[in-house]
C-alpha cells in the first residue's frame, strides 16, 4: 500500500507538479514547434511517451549494471544520447513494418525526438534522484504525460491566438512564449497539491 | 586585410546579427532554465562556450574524414564527449555551480546551438573561422543569458549576482525568478528584438532546413517547425 501511494505521488507530481515543459523548461523546442494543430501536438506528445518509457527501460539497467560495475560513471552521458538515438532508429523501423497505419501518425515526429532533451533529461534525471526500477517507468510515464498534456492543453491556446490580430513585434514567438507563460502560471498553483492529497 | 575583416565578421556575427538566443532562436531550455540567478546564467554560458570552440574546432578538424550519413550520430559522440570533459572541470572547480546547475550540464549535449552550427558551420569551414564562429556563437550566448538573468534577479529577487541590491527590496516581483517569469520575460526580450531590428534581423525561416537541426535525419516534406518563427 505504502508502495503504491509512492508511486502514485511521483505519477502526479510529473505530470502537475513538476511538470518537464512549464517548470523544468525541458523539451521546449518541440513544445513551441509542433503544438499548432490539436493532432500534431497529441502525436508528438504520445511519441515522446513512448520513448521516455523505452529510454528508461533500456538506460536504468545499463546505468546500474554496466556503469556503475565497471566504475563508468562518467561516460553516462554518452552512452544515453547513444542509446536513445539508437532506440528511435529501431522503434521507427519496428512500427515502420509492423503497424504502418501507426506509423503515418507518430512516425514523423520520432526523428525530433533523438535530440529531445526532455528524454535524455529524464532518464539522467531517474538515475540523480536515485529512483528504483518500478519509480523510474512511472516517474517517466509521468514525464511523458505531463508532455503531453501541455502539448494538447497549448495547442488549443494557439489556435485561439491564431485567430487575433497581434501586434507586430509580437507576432511569432513572441506571443507564443507569453501565452505559455500564462499556462506555466496555472500549473504552479498546483504546488503542494499532491503531498496534501496523499497525506 | 580582407582577411581580417572577415575573421572579425564571423567573430561578431555570433554576438549580434545572428545571436543564437535571441535571432535564431536556438537553445531555448538552458535559456529559460538557468537564467533565475545571473552567476547561474554566466556559468551555463561559458561552459556552452568552451563545448561549443571544442566541438567546432573538432568537427571542423573532421570534415573531410566524417561520412555524410553518419555525421549527425558522429557529432552528437563528439558533443556529448566534450561536455563530460566540461562538466567534470566544472565539478572539480566550481562545485558550487556544478549543484545550481544540475543536470542542465549534461543537457549541453543536446542543446540546438551546438550541433545546429556543426551543421551549419563548422561542417563546412576551415579550422580558424570555426573557432571564431564558436567563440562568437558562444559569447552571444552567454550575453544573451545574462541580460535575461539581469532582468530576472535585479526584479525578481532585487540583487545582482548575488548582491542584495538595497533600494529595490520592497518591491520584489517574485514572479520574475519563477517558471512563468521566464517565459514571460523570454517573450518580451523577443518583441523587444524585432521591435528593434524591424524584422530585418535574418528569420529562422531564411535558413530553410539549414537551420534545423532535425534536418538531417528527418524527412517531412513541409514540416511545422519549418516556418514557425516569425
Amino acid at each position: 500500500m505504502e508502495e503504491i501511494k509512492t508511486l502514485l505521488v511521483i505519477l502526479l507530481s510529473c505530470v502537475f507538479v513538476d511538470n518537464y515543459v512549464l517548470c523544468r523548461f525541458l523539451g521546449i523546442c518541440p513544445f513551441l514547434g509542433v503544438s499548432k494543430k490539436l493532432n500534431q501536438a497529441t502525436g508528438m506528445g504520445v511519441s515522446v511517451t513512448l520513448v521516455m518509457l523505452l529510454a528508461t527501460a533500456v538506460t536504468w539497467p545499463i546505468q546500474y549494471f554496466v556503469l556503475n560495475t565497471l566504475g563508468l560513471g562518467y561516460l553516462q552521458n554518452i552512452v544515453f544520447i547513444l542509446v536513445i538515438a539508437t532506440l528511435v532508429q529501431i522503434l521507427e523501423m519496428f512500427l515502420k513494418r509492423l503497424s504502418p497505419a501507426l506509423y503515418e501518425g507518430l512516425g514523423v515526429y520520432l526523428p525530433l525526438i533523438t535530440t529531445n532533451c526532455a528524454v535524455l533529461g529524464v532518464t539522467i534525471n531517474n538515475i540523480l534522484d536515485g529512483y528504483g526500477f518500478l519509480e523510474s517507468m512511472v516517474s517517466s510515464l509521468g514525464c511523458g504525460l505531463g508532455f503531453l498534456l501541455a502539448m494538447v492543453l497549448f495547442s488549443g491556446l494557439r489556435s485561439r491566438i491564431n485567430e487575433r490580430i497581434v501586434p507586430a513585434p509580437f507576432r511569432g514567438l513572441g506571443v507564443t512564449l507569453i501565452a505559455a507563460s500564462f499556462i506555466s502560471l496555472a500549473f504552479m498553483g498546483f504546488a503542494g497539491i499532491v503531498e496534501k492529497i496523499f497525506a | 586585410m580582407s582577411d581580417k575583416k572577415a575573421s572579425l565578421a564571423t567573430l561578431t556575427n555570433g554576438i549580434l546579427k545572428e545571436n543564437p538566443t535571441l535571432v535564431l532562436i536556438l537553445g531555448t531550455c538552458p535559456t529559460l532554465a538557468t537564467t533565475q540567478t545571473v552567476i547561474g546564467a554566466v556559468g551555463m554560458g561559458i561552459a556552452a562556450l568552451l563545448v561549443l570552440l571544442c566541438s567546432n574546432v573538432f568537427i571542423s578538424l573532421l570534415r573531410r574524414v566524417i561520412p555524410e550519413s553518419m555525421r549527425i550520430p558522429s557529432y552528437i559522440v563528439i558533443i556529448a564527449g566534450f561536455v563530460t570533459v566540461v562538466k567534470m572541470l566544472v565539478q572539480a572547480y566550481v562545485p558550487s555551480l556544478y549543484e545550481s546547475l544540475g543536470v542542465y550540464l549534461d543537457l549541453i549535449t543536446v542543446n540546438c546551438i551546438i550541433l545546429g552550427r556543426a551543421e551549419m558551420f563548422a561542417s563546412k569551414n576551415p579550422v580558424v573561422s570555426a573557432a571564431l564562429d564558436g567563440i562568437g556563437m558562444g559569447i552571444g550566448f552567454t550575453l544573451a543569458l545574462g541580460a535575461m538573468a539581469t532582468i530576472r534577479e535585479v526584479f525578481g529577487a532585487a540583487s545582482f549576482a548575488g548582491i542584495a541590491i538595497p533600494f529595490l527590496q520592497n518591491y520584489k516581483i517574485a514572479f520574475l525568478t519563477k517558471a512563468p517569469g521566464g517565459l514571460l520575460v523570454y517573450g518580451l526580450l523577443i518583441a523587444l528584438v524585432y521591435a528593434v531590428t524591424h524584422g530585418r534581423a535574418p528569420l529562422k525561416k531564411s535558413f530553410s532546413c539549414e537551420g534545423c537541426v532535425h534536418a538531417a535525419n528527418c524527412h517531412v516534406k513541409s514540416c511545422e517547425t519549418k516556418g514557425e518563427v516569425q
